[in-house]
């Protein structure tokens, strides 16, 4: 289906990408939202005040982090699209419902405006120091799906996908921005809602009495949700369930459960990376979110000295997408792989196992504040390993 | 004056004096009536509500990507504050451009080298207008004629489409006013 034409600001926008993150939200058809206002995000829960009552939504301005990330779950099985928005200290608190979203699978999208860190860090500064949390934060194994917006035009565009994502494998999906990318302005192009391909909540079509909350069609490893008030009764819990919903407090169900948990997402079609003269490149960059914008400064000026310097950009973060990581970190040309990131080395974590020492691989790191002076990883991409 | 295709301001001055909705007609005028590419970042946080108060633009016709201004082409200065923080910033053969009545630049000479010097008594323009407040559309006008980096339509167009509706007509004037003082006052194309 497609975006719902009186909600959406078709048009040329210059607009930072908080705002582009609410109005790519609205354009998805999100039409609940809670959270606890934070810098730097306190413009996208701003926008969605605003604009909601608009529109037929509604956003809550909730005691706290946990009152909002348990509000949108709530709202979701109630039959709307949700999000909550927030900032690391808040996220942090948040880490047990994204869990919990993940096991009940509840599609939800949850924004987090990356600042530095730990605790309250800087508030008003950006960082990609979230990005580890974002696979890890909450208790047990689980898959997650993280998008990384380098422009306000992402923000919009990759919140419309995470919406997407959230429904096709009824999981949590997280978009990560960081403050840079949150409070810059640019221009922003919003289609027109026909060019919006938005997917809709995919409800059973059996009857109440044959209805399992977590028993799937034919060919398929997602379930399907059911409507309200309809006469649908099932259980929901966070508790190791069976088919029914109901807690089964066995290591056979904990099998069952967690394998279709892990596999239900489809690596190829979440996975968005887009590759830039990687061919026959001797040094490979990878990087994403603001970093791969000032990245790419650097690299069209190391190229500029005759260096053959490719660029992966990971769009979908998590999963990592190993496999052409590794594919193209490993080809004959590469000598070396560069990894700039605005932290003191996480994603680099992901490339350095996945490249299982084939090549050198080679940390940017910035602790956050500011975004990398481009000279800083044009001279690591320059620089010969001994 | 030929109209540039790539430059990094500076604009800063007190919170309340319009700072940030400047640099918002300036990204808007390049980004949505040229469909180039601006970016604009603010300063943020404490010193956003009151106080100092700063927005770095950088305009061009390839994609921006590096979005901060370290060194501007362009130096806007709407307090003495200002002036003081980034003068020493600006590059060899950049443009200052300022608030005559809210900004001492001294000397001719104390200018750094290279620097020309653009001023303009936009207070006392909005006060002819009756309105101090808009002051800032009256710099628009002034720095669109001094400084060109997006057409004089562009720029006006931005103005009335970023300006609360029913003031348009004010805001034009202002906006006029500001543009004549400097095609005046400097030269360039009326």
């Amino acid at each position: 289906m497609h975006s719902i034409k009186e909600a959406v600001l078709t048009g040329i926008h210059f607009i930072d990408g908080d705002v582009a993150c609410a109005e790519g939200a609205i354009a998805a058809g999100c039409r609940f939202s809670a959270g606890y206002p934070i810098t730097p995000s306190t413009e996208v829960v701003e926008r969605l005040a605003v604009r909601f009552p608009m529109v037929g939504g509604m956003f809550v301005q909730m005691e706290d982090e946990l009152a909002s990330s348990i509000a949108i779950i709530g709202a979701a099985w109630g039959g709307v699209k949700a999000m909550t928005v927030s900032s690391g200290p808040g996220i942090s608190l948040m880490q047990e419902h994204i869990g919990l979203a993940v096991i009940t699978e509840t599609p939800t999208v949850w924004i987090n405006v990356q600042r530095c860190g730990p605790s309250t860090g800087l508030p008003t500064l950006p960082a990609q120091g979230d990005m580890m949390q974002a696979q890890w934060g909450s208790h047990g194994d689980y898959p997650t799906l993280a998008l990384c917006p380098n422009s306000p035009q992402e923000a919009f565009d990759l919140t419309i996908r995470a919406f997407n994502l959230a429904e096709r494998y009824r999981t949590p999906v997280l978009v990560l921005l960081d403050e840079a990318v949150g409070h810059m302005l640019e221009k922003v192009v919003i289609p027109d809602a026909d060019d919006i391909e938005v997917d809709a909540r995919r409800f059973t079509d059996k009857p109440p009495s044959e209805y399992k909350p977590y028993e799937c069609s034919e060919g398929s490893m997602v379930p399907d949700l059911a409507p309200v008030g309809q006469g649908y009764y099932f259980h929901v819990t966070g508790l190791t369930h069976d088919e029914r919903g109901y807690p089964i407090m066995t290591a056979d169900t904990q099998v069952d459960m967690m394998h279709r948990l892990m596999n239900k997402i489809d690596l190829e079609d979440v996975t968005d990376v887009r590759e830039s003269e990687v061919d026959d490149c001797e040094v490979l960059v990878v990087s994403y979110g603001i970093t791969s914008r000032v990245a790419e400064r650097a690299i069209l000026d190391a190229r500029r000295q005759g260096l053959r310097v490719g660029h992966l950009r990971l769009v979908t973060v998590w999963p990592f997408p190993e496999q052409i990581v590794r594919d193209r970190a490993t080809q004959d040309s590469v000598q070396r792989v560069v990894v700039p990131e605005m932290n003191l080395g996480q994603m680099v974590r992901e490339v350095e196992r996945t490249v299982a020492g084939a090549r050198p691989v080679r940390l940017v790191g910035h602790p956050g504040g500011a975004v990398h002076d481009p000279n800083v990883i044009l001279e690591a991409i320059l620089e010969e390993t001994s | 004056m030929e109209i540039q295709s790539s430059s990094r301001w500076r604009i800063a001055g007190f919170g309340g004096q319009g700072v940030i909705l400047s640099g918002m007609i300036l990204g808007r005028a390049v980004s949505i009536f040229e469909n180039r590419h601006a970016t604009m970042m603010q300063s943020f946080g404490p010193e956003a509500r009151g106080g100092a108060c700063s927005a770095q633009v950088t305009l061009s016709d390839e994609q921006i990507l590096y979005p901060y201004v370290k060194k501007p082409d362009v130096l806007v200065a709407m307090s003495q504050q200002a002036l003081g923080l980034y003068l020493p910033l600006l590059r060899p053969g950049g443009k200052l451009i300022y608030e005559e009545d809210l900004v001492d630049i001294g000397d001719q000479g104390d200018l750094p080298e290279g620097v020309t010097a653009y001023g303009v008594p936009a207070t006392k323009i909005a006060e002819k207008l009756r309105r101090r407040i808009v002051l800032n559309i009256v710099m628009v006008g002034f720095f669109s004629a001094v400084a060109p980096v997006v057409s004089r339509e562009s720029a006006r167009k931005a103005v009335l489409y970023s300006v609360p509706k029913g003031t348009e007509a004010l805001n034009g004037r202002a906006y006029d006013m500001g543009y004549k003082y400097g095609v005046d006052t400097y030269g360039g194309e009326s």
